[in-house]
């Protein structure tokens, strides 16, 4: 007998061990059961989704805030640079808007340029304290 | 069970804030006029590109499915509509041209490394029955933290970006009308630019997606929870496009040594994608997966993948499956894939399939050539055409061993499933090795793909939100503090892209030498006079030509033998791109492709004369005046009926629908009995078939019946017709007879011709009087 044909019964003798539990439920109850542990598996994944961000999913909604990628990527490094990226990139270009009375476009691409970020830090440092 | 979408904490956007489309209202593009009979011009879709804005494309699945239809003399069950404008199946000729549309969609991966190329090819490819055009990503794209821009040339794909895929929607949308189907474009959501590249696919027209943050972290080492949580978003926006998503689980199936062995690992791998894709907001019928049946021949591949097709159909029994052929054991031979993607079929019909997709069966010896795709698109066509309706007579029988065989692997996948929980999770079990291990779980070879929950790329690119985080877009996954002033979060910025498509910022090119404008330029005089060509398999007038060759040596002396024929042959770059024993001394089978240097000029050719011919009133007005008998038949020793039946049958088209009489001798008629019929009969014509052409016993033959009638005296009073697929007018006129038929003749073309001849006949008999 082969080391491999040993491996075989010993793993057929686990999958006869381990199916026990398994092995009077009905298809519909196996069908269930497949499910619910799927279920479980990813709740922890979407949890992780609701409770961070990252540069990608910032510069998806600076896009859909009518930047370009390569002005999206400017403003999320100056948001990651600065520490904001927990109150959103879009929040800070936001904002800065509102306090400046600048359009989006025109307060996103001044950060992008590297100007206003002392405002931005002043604006949430107030919302922290 | 139906699965609920959990919504838990993340806001949800309302009914009154869900995006609709604001001031500017994209139009389908129907301003370039594409005529049938011109080749498409990429410049005219690059013109005003940057104005051109698509609307969105939510998933379209073919119209009339699960109706059963008559076309042609059948019946079918499997069905769809039909198309406009088609290329019917060469077998269709028996059956009047007839070109039934599967109900499925059929998908064509299409990828040369520059798109304005791609383009054509999709446009041959709609022609032949594809209806979903995924197109691959160039090397290397997963890893680039950003979407690319412009047009620069991909290897084994193109980059994906906003020009590229605005340009081939807006040709899609010219082709989709051509054929009268609407057309599903296709691309990728994955590596570390995910959500971004899923806005730009919503924004762009793109219908369907592969996403799945299980292949980033297996196949693309990028960090899990980065993938993760980016991939929350990116779904959570396919949802809103109304893209189809596909899975990626069909990788394990590529990348395990011992493919059959990784089926409960396969239905895992779904399982976790399709349920955090429900979770994320995607429609159950907007979730696909990706099912490759996991082997080949020469194991007894039916056997082995049809319990797992039928496993994987009741454990996804609310999702749409994908059904993708097996390439893990694909060699050079594209034959052996054409096989095995044939026997694929089966089990998707036997089961079922929503998509069928297909691999050129070139893709084991080069970036698929523009043949191929339509080759593997046909081979879809033509087996799904012929299983039509098998589940009608052929029943799954569940009772014996393939009952048990599906248990047994839904069973361990639940194993599998239990062992995630027990060692505390998905993250803990991708950092244990779990998946694509090659053993069949819950046995383990210890040779799966461990990744650390720390490492990867992206590693350090997860921030915590904080309480006062915000997004102003419309579509947004997870946690999201809308000031209370604003109904739906894109208030606070006007709207967003999805709601005003006129804010998409368009980039046109980033690298000036690298571009679709400078591969134009270099190949200009293609593009500016239509009429000069090259033979091309990938790019435009690459030069590709392929020789097969059957040299009677070895192996290793056939290659450098086909090398040197290559060159004294005149090509360039000469490469074998197949080569199979026949037997190690009798032969070699060869197929080398190689490069022409020159140009041909469609202008200065000389063609053979297109002959006219008479309408068919004209035809039945000349017979009924003046009725016309032939004498057919096979000569020869040669028994096909097929070709010349469909010449003389009325139900074919054949010359007996326009009041032509014959008498049909049969095959292996003698040549002397052919001619006796003729003058008994006082025959007006002989139609000889003659399919053998060996040794050019066809016109060997034609010869022969030509002074046979010389001898006997009737040669001048009788019409004289040689036909079959390897027949060569000029070589017939040769050979003695009045005219030769070839491949692709029909009855009007033979009765056209009698009625002109025997007027001509008529006419210098007169004059000679």
């Amino acid at each position: 007998m082969t080391d491999r044909d040993n491996r075989e019964m010993a793993a057929d003798a686990t999958f006869a061990e381990r199916r026990r539990h398994l092995a009077h439920l009905s298809d519909e109850e196996l069908y269930t059961l497949f499910w619910e542990l799927t279920e479980e598996v990813v709740e922890p994944l979407l949890q992780a989704g609701r409770e961070y961000t990252t540069p990608a999913i910032e510069r998806s909604i600076l896009l859909r805030m009518g930047f370009s990628s390569l002005e999206a990527q400017a403003i999320v490094r100056g948001v990651i640079d600065h520490g904001l990226m927990g109150r959103g990139a879009g929040h800070v270009v936001w904002k800065v808007s509102e306090e400046l009375g600048l359009s989006i476009r025109e307060s996103g691409l001044a950060l992008a340029e590297g100007k206003h970020w002392d405002v931005a830090a002043r604006l949430f440092d107030e919302v922290a304290s | 069970m139906k699965h609920d979408v959990d919504v838990h904490d993340c806001k949800e956007i309302s009914e009154s804030c869900r995006p609709t489309m604001g001031s500017v209202q994209p139009a389908r593009e129907t301003s370039i006029p594409l005529d049938i009979n011109e080749r498409l011009d990429v410049r005219k879709i690059l013109d005003g590109l940057e104005n051109y804005h698509s609307p969105r494309r939510p998933w379209h699945w073919r119209e009339g499915r699960g109706e059963p239809r008559k076309i042609g003399s059948f019946d079918y069950l499997e069905t769809s509509e039909s198309l406009e404008n088609s290329v019917p199946l060469p077998g269709s000729r028996g059956f009047g041209f007839i070109d039934p549309q599967p109900d499925c969609v059929i998908t064509t991966e299409i990828a040369s490394g520059r798109f304005e190329d791609d383009i054509r090819r999709m446009r041959m490819a709609a022609w032949n029955g594809a209806d979903h055009i995924m197109v691959i990503r160039t090397a290397g794209q997963s890893h680039i933290d950003s979407l690319l821009e412009g047009t620069t040339q991909g290897i084994g794909g193109i980059p994906v970006t906003r020009k590229q895929c605005r340009a081939t929607r807006r040709a899609l949308d010219l082709i989709e009308d051509e054929v009268g189907r609407p057309i599903n474009y296709h691309s990728y959501v994955s590596g570390v630019a995910g959500p971004d590249i899923a806005v730009m696919f919503v924004e762009e027209g793109v219908s369907g997606v592969h996403q799945d943050p299980q292949y980033n972290v297996l196949y693309r080492n990028i960090n899990m929870l980065r993938s993760f949580v980016d991939a929350c978003e990116s779904k959570k926006i396919i949802a809103y496009g109304g893209q189809l998503q596909i899975d990626g689980a069909h990788n394990a199936n590529a990348t395990a040594m011992e493919a059959w062995k990784v089926m409960p690992e396969l239905m895992v791998q779904h399982a976790i994608n399709t349920m955090f894709s429900l979770k994320c907001g995607i429609k159950p019928e907007n979730i696909a997966l990706s099912s490759v049946p996991p082997t080949a021949p020469p194991a007894p591949c039916m056997r082995l993948d049809l319990p797992y097709a039928v496993a994987l159909r009741d454990f996804f029994r609310d999702y749409k499956i994908r059904a993708q052929q097996n390439t893990k054991y694909m060699e050079s031979e594209t034959r052996e894939a054409t096989v095995t993607h044939t026997l694929n079929m089966v089990i998707s019909r036997l089961t079922s399939v929503d998509i069928q997709s297909t691999i050129t069966p070139d893709e084991g010896r080069n970036v698929p050539w523009h043949y191929f795709n339509i080759n593997a698109v046909n081979t879809a066509r033509q087996s799904l055409n012929g299983l039509d309706g098998i589940r009608e007579m052929v029943d799954i029988n569940r009772d014996g061993s393939l009952g048990e065989r599906v248990r047994e692997l839904k069973e361990r996948a639940i194993l599998f499933m239990e062992e995630i929980l027990e060692v505390g999770g998905y993250f803990s079990a991708v950092e244990e090795g779990f998946f694509i291990d090659s053993a069949e779980y819950p046995e383990r070879k210890g040779d799966g793909i461990p990744r650390e929950l720390k490492g990867g790329i992206g590693a350090d690119s997860l921030f915590k939100r904080s309480e006062d985080y915000f997004a102003p877009v419309s579509v947004h996954f997870g946690y999201n503090n809308i000031p209370d002033q604003f109904e739906c979060a894109s208030d606070a910025i006007g709207g967003d892209t999805f709601q005003d498509p006129s804010k998409i910022q368009f980039i046109d090119e980033l690298d000036e030498y690298d571009n679709v404008n400078v591969r134009i330029a270099e190949k200009q005089k293609y593009y500016d006079n239509p009429n000069l060509i090259r033979p091309e398999v990938e790019f435009m007038a690459d030069g590709v030509v392929v020789l097969t060759l059957m040299l009677p040596c070895d192996r290793r002396h056939a290659e450098a033998a086909s090398l040197v024929i290559g060159e004294r042959m005149g090509l360039s770059d000469c490469e074998v791109i197949h080569c199979q024993v026949m037997h190690p001394a009798e032969g070699t089978y060869i197929e080398m492709k190689g490069r022409i240097d020159f140009d041909i000029d469609l202008s200065k050719l000389e063609l053979p004369e297109v002959i006219e011919t008479l309408s068919e009133a004209e035809i039945r007005d000349d017979v009924r005046e003046r009725p016309m008998t032939v004498v057919a038949g096979t000569v020869g020793e040669d028994e096909h009926s097929v070709g010349l039946k469909e010449i003389l049958d009325i139900k074919h088209g054949g010359i007996e629908g326009f009041g032509i009489r014959y008498h049909y001798l049969g095959t292996s008629v003698p040549i002397e009995k052919i001619v006796d019929a003729a003058i008994e009969t006082n025959a007006d014509a002989i139609l000889a078939s003659t399919i053998i052409s060996h040794h050019d016993i066809h016109y060997k033959n034609m010869r022969k019946i030509a002074d046979t009638c010389i001898e006997k005296g009737i040669r001048d009073r009788i019409i004289l017709v040689g036909g079959g697929t390897q027949v060569v007018n000029e070589l017939a006129v040769d050979a003695g007879m009045d005219v030769g038929f070839g491949r692709g003749s029909r009855g009007i073309d033979v009765a056209s011709f009698l009625v002109k001849r025997r007027r001509e006949m008529l006419k210098e008999r007169n004059d000679a009087c």
